[in-house]
């Protein structure tokens, strides 16, 4: 089945789009409705799309990392957010802060559950494109 | 790289890495002065303190005399491995088991925690399984791993609840803490309990009758490999915790009856069985039975000689045993055969390694001069010397020793001096980092038999004195005079002499009584095997018959039937006055949120009755959208929000794979009888999940969890985003789980649509 030109071409537009939203909701979440597991799922409807109008090898090319490392890579990232704090004598997952001076008056306050959302992220779409690309290029294969 | 540099390097990295063992072995050489004073180093981190958990580790003369042979034997089986694996693919895969678990066992040996020792020992399993199993690609292999994976693993899962009995008995977990407390954990209620778990971690571990099967099985595994686990490290795990409990559980009857029965069983069964066969691994493997039974059979007894005798006896073993096994797999990897009625006149091939067996066998043998000698006096002496049955516990070992002189008999004459022109193919010595380990692991026999003083001086007494501290000092030495002991090394050397004259009729009576034997335990494991499989088979058939639908029925009937229960349970007075103590508060809805309801409904029927693929998939989109306006409407925009995405995505995924399929018209109109199932089904859901919101005694908001949440977001987690913060915060090891469920659920779904790929 050969898709239709309008979802070629409305995906062209839209998928940057939605990606650029799925990074905002990734880092808006701490303050405001969003976050790692609801940027992830932007972000996967975002890339199935890409998938079902230009097929899933473009995909892969667009990403260049494997999604099962995707995940593997936001494991790390949320095992270590929790080990840092082991190394300071807390129980694991302790949320630690740095306060990062930016200007005069103004203060980036960055900690460890940042990271912690970043790896839900990641392994939240790495799982759902490991899925959808292997459906996908089932189904392309016929 | 090609595909040679790059062996060339891991064979390079894998040399270089058996530094760690020869670096670990000086260390450790190095503490034995102080050691051997009667000091003892201790170290602790706090692991799980809320479960009073604290990884400490003792390392005393009981722990350097193990990490002195696991070490000094890992050297050189390192060494020996880079040669007997040179050009496999997974190299370096193996050298990575190999010294996890070497590291895994120095850990067994040192901890002083019994939590940690459990983790250690289960350590220990895993890479066994592993290392037995390194040619995946055999059958053969896979299923002698899993046979000791499961073997051990229960003996371990059995430990852990010994321990967990220990704790509760002396409020403990450290065995160095629980030994002034032996005398009340003997007259504890729990204390025959803790004695038979222990019992059956030690046993399986070191596979003692009637556990033992999976060790001569586990020969599949590659040489170095059953050189360094199977008879030299890991099966003495069991003996080593028998030792290291001896002052908290031993002495008594119990204690001593047990070990002696079962040490004797499995050292005659070993040795006997180990005269009837003919691949030179498997005939290593039975002689390892019976050295382990020979140890447990020492380590029940409560006297000095008996204990000293344990340890001097592990020590000749492993030396001896170790050495042994690698000249096997030099045989093997020379000649390509194990098989010793095809192997013959091999001295003057391989004079390294026949002078390595040589050495190896007469200590084995017990010849004077030898170390095996002296263990072996001394064996005798702790028979002797026995609290319980010193009668069956002498007959044993004479017996088992006995064969084993015949079986060291054989193991010279067969594939090395006899049979000459057995091999027709031109054989030439293995490298040098083959026969070195062999050839000093044997010469080491040699000069301990030289030097047996000082070895029980710096190395037996500090081990027996760590758990059996007495003023008594055994003096090892070749020549005691003429004495009982004596008298008994002649009579086994005799018989040994006869047994080997008169193999083949000795063979062939064994072989006779293995006939009558009506059943062994490899079958008993079999058949057990055999019958979970059946059983897990039945009830898959039953639950899980490949039709999407039972899968649902099943999950929907569980949520039904547990919901239901738990509500009829949890009600001390019921359900129903539970129900009377609902108050009806029938109010219409607001317009807006009655007009979403409706759309709710409306779509619902629709995927019910309608024939379009595309049409059913578009109104469960609006069912799911609709509940996300419900959410976003009471105030939980993040609910909402997720909610309407995990609905996009699905909606995508199902078009991805239904888009694809026959439209539903064509597919069978189902019965009526299965429609009306289908009904009752979902009107049953439909109620539960009804009644349990109603039920549901939901505060308004504001009570005590949401004002905790509010108060703290901000100050503690500097987040506004109550819900965020406490996914990614406040509740983050629960997210932890289940992303890894996430994960987990995706790499099993791709595996599952990755094999319908294969199969097509």
């Amino acid at each position: 089945m050969k898709p239709s030109l309008i979802l070629k071409t409305a995906t062209r537009l839209l998928a940057g789009m939605i990606l650029v939203f799925s990074v905002y909701l990734l880092f808006r979440g701490h303050n405001a409705p969003g976050g790692g597991f609801a940027g992830a799922l932007v972000a996967a409807t975002g890339f199935a799309m890409v998938a079902m109008a230009e097929g899933a090898a473009s995909v892969r090319q667009a990403l260049r990392v494997d999604p099962a490392r995707l995940m593997a890579a936001g494991m790390a990232m949320v095992i270590g957010s929790g080990l840092l704090s082991v190394f300071t004598g807390s129980p694991f997952l302790t949320g630690h802060w740095w306060q990062i001076s930016l200007f005069s008056d103004m203060h980036l306050t960055i900690g460890t559950p940042f990271f912690f959302d970043l790896g839900v992220y990641a392994i939240v779409l790495g799982g759902i494109l490991t899925l959808i690309l292997a459906l996908e290029e089932e189904m392309e294969m016929g | 790289m090609t595909a040679t540099a790059s062996s060339h390097t891991t064979d390079h990295l894998a040399r270089a890495s058996s530094l760690l063992p020869l670096g670990l072995f000086f260390w450790a050489a190095f503490q034995v002065p102080a050691l051997a004073a009667g000091n003892a180093f201790r170290f602790a981190l706090n692991w799980a303190p809320s479960l009073a958990i604290r990884l400490s580790f003792l390392f005393d003369g009981l722990s350097v005399f193990f990490v002195l042979i696991i070490t000094g034997i890992g050297f050189f089986v390192t060494l020996y491995a880079v040669s007997y694996l040179h050009g496999h693919p997974q190299t370096g895969r193996f050298f990575f088991f190999l010294h996890a678990f070497m590291l895994s066992m120095l850990g067994l040996v040192c901890a002083d925690n019994a939590m940690g020792l459990f983790v250690f020992w289960e350590m220990t399993t895993l890479f066994s399984f592993l290392l037995i199993g390194f040619d995946h690609e055999k059958e053969a292999s896979r299923k002698s791993a899993r046979q000791a994976l499961l073997v051990t693993g229960a003996g371990g899962l059995a430990l852990l609840v010994a321990f967990l009995l220990m704790e509760q008995a002396t409020g403990t977990f450290d065995i160095s803490r629980m030994m002034p407390m032996a005398d009340d954990i003997k007259t504890h209620g729990l204390y025959l309990p803790i004695l038979i778990l222990i019992f059956l971690g030690a046993f399986t571990k070191s596979a003692q009758f009637p556990f033992h099967f999976w060790l001569p099985n586990a020969m599949a595994a590659p040489a170095p490999v059953s050189a360094f686990l199977h008879s030299a490290t890991m099966v003495k795990g069991g003996v080593y915790l028998l030792a290291r409990l001896h002052p908290v559980l031993g002495g008594t009857p119990a204690w001593m009856t047990t070990l002696v029965t079962v040490g004797a069983v499995t050292a005659i069964f070993g040795a006997v069985s180990a005269l009837g066969q003919t691949d030179l691994k498997k005939i290593l493997a039975y002689t390892t039975l019976t050295g382990l039974g020979i140890i447990t059979l020492l380590l029940g007894g409560e006297t000095h000689p008996s204990l000293v005798a344990a340890m001097t006896f592990l020590l000749v073993h492993a030396l001896y045993k170790s050495a042994l096994f690698l000249a096997a797999g030099i045989v093997d990897h020379q000649t390509g055969t194990r098989d010793i009625r095809r192997l013959g006149g091999l001295m003057r091939a391989l004079p390294f390694t026949a002078a390595a067996v040589f050495a190896a066998c007469l200590s084995m043998a017990g010849f004077p001069l030898f170390f095996g000698f002296i263990g072996k006096e001394i064996m005798y002496q702790g028979t002797l010397a026995e609290a319980m049955m010193p009668g069956l516990a002498t007959f044993s070992a004479v017996f088992a020793n006995g064969f084993m002189t015949a079986v060291a008999g054989i193991l010279m004459m067969q594939p090395f001096i006899q049979n000459k022109g057995a091999i027709s193919r031109p054989v030439a010595e293995a490298g040098v980092s083959m026969w070195i380990g062999p050839l000093v692991l044997g010469g080491t026999g040699i000069l301990f038999g030289t030097v047996p003083d000082l070895v029980g001086t710096w190395l037996i007494s500090p081990a027996v004195h760590a758990f059996h501290p007495s003023e008594e000092h055994i003096h090892l030495a070749l020549f005691h005079g003429i004495n009982p002991p004596l008298l008994l090394s002649g009579v086994t050397i005799t018989m040994g002499c006869l047994l080997y004259l008169w193999r083949r009729s000795a063979i062939k009576g064994i072989a006779a009584l293995a006939r009558v034997l009506p059943m062994n335990s490899a079958q008993v494991y079999d058949y057990l095997l055999d019958g979970v499989g059946n059983i897990a088979r039945r009830t898959t058939r039953i639950i899980q018959n490949g039709s999407l639908h039972r899968y649902l029925y099943v999950i929907c009937m569980a949520f039904v039937l547990l919901a239901g229960f738990s509500y009829i349970r949890g009600s001390e007075t019921g359900l129903w006055t539970a129900f009377s103590g609902i108050r009806p508060d029938v109010r219409l809805p607001a317009p807006d949120l009655g007009l979403l309801m409706l759309l709710i409904v409306l779509s619902a029927v629709t995927v019910v009755f309608t024939r379009s693929v595309l049409l059913a998939i578009s109104a469960l989109g609006v069912i799911g959208a609709g509940l996300a306006m419900i959410f976003l409407r009471s105030g939980a925009p993040d609910l909402a929000l997720t909610q309407l995405l995990v609905e996009t995505l699905t909606v995508i995924i199902v078009a991805i794979i239904l888009l694809r399929l026959p439209d539903l018209e064509h597919q069978k109109i189902a019965r009526r009888s299965q429609t009306a199932m289908n009904l009752a089904l979902a009107v049953c859901v439909g109620a539960m999940i009804f009644l349990m919101l109603l039920l549901e005694p939901a505060g308004p908001p504001g009570g005590m969890l949401t004002r905790f949440f509010e108060e703290n977001s901000y100050v503690a987690a500097h987040g506004r985003n109550i819900v965020n913060v406490i996914i990614v915060d406040f509740r983050g090891f629960d997210t932890m789980g289940e992303i890894i469920v996430v994960a987990a659920a995706a790499l099993g779904g791709v595996a599952l649509i990755r094999r319908r790929k294969e199969k097509s």
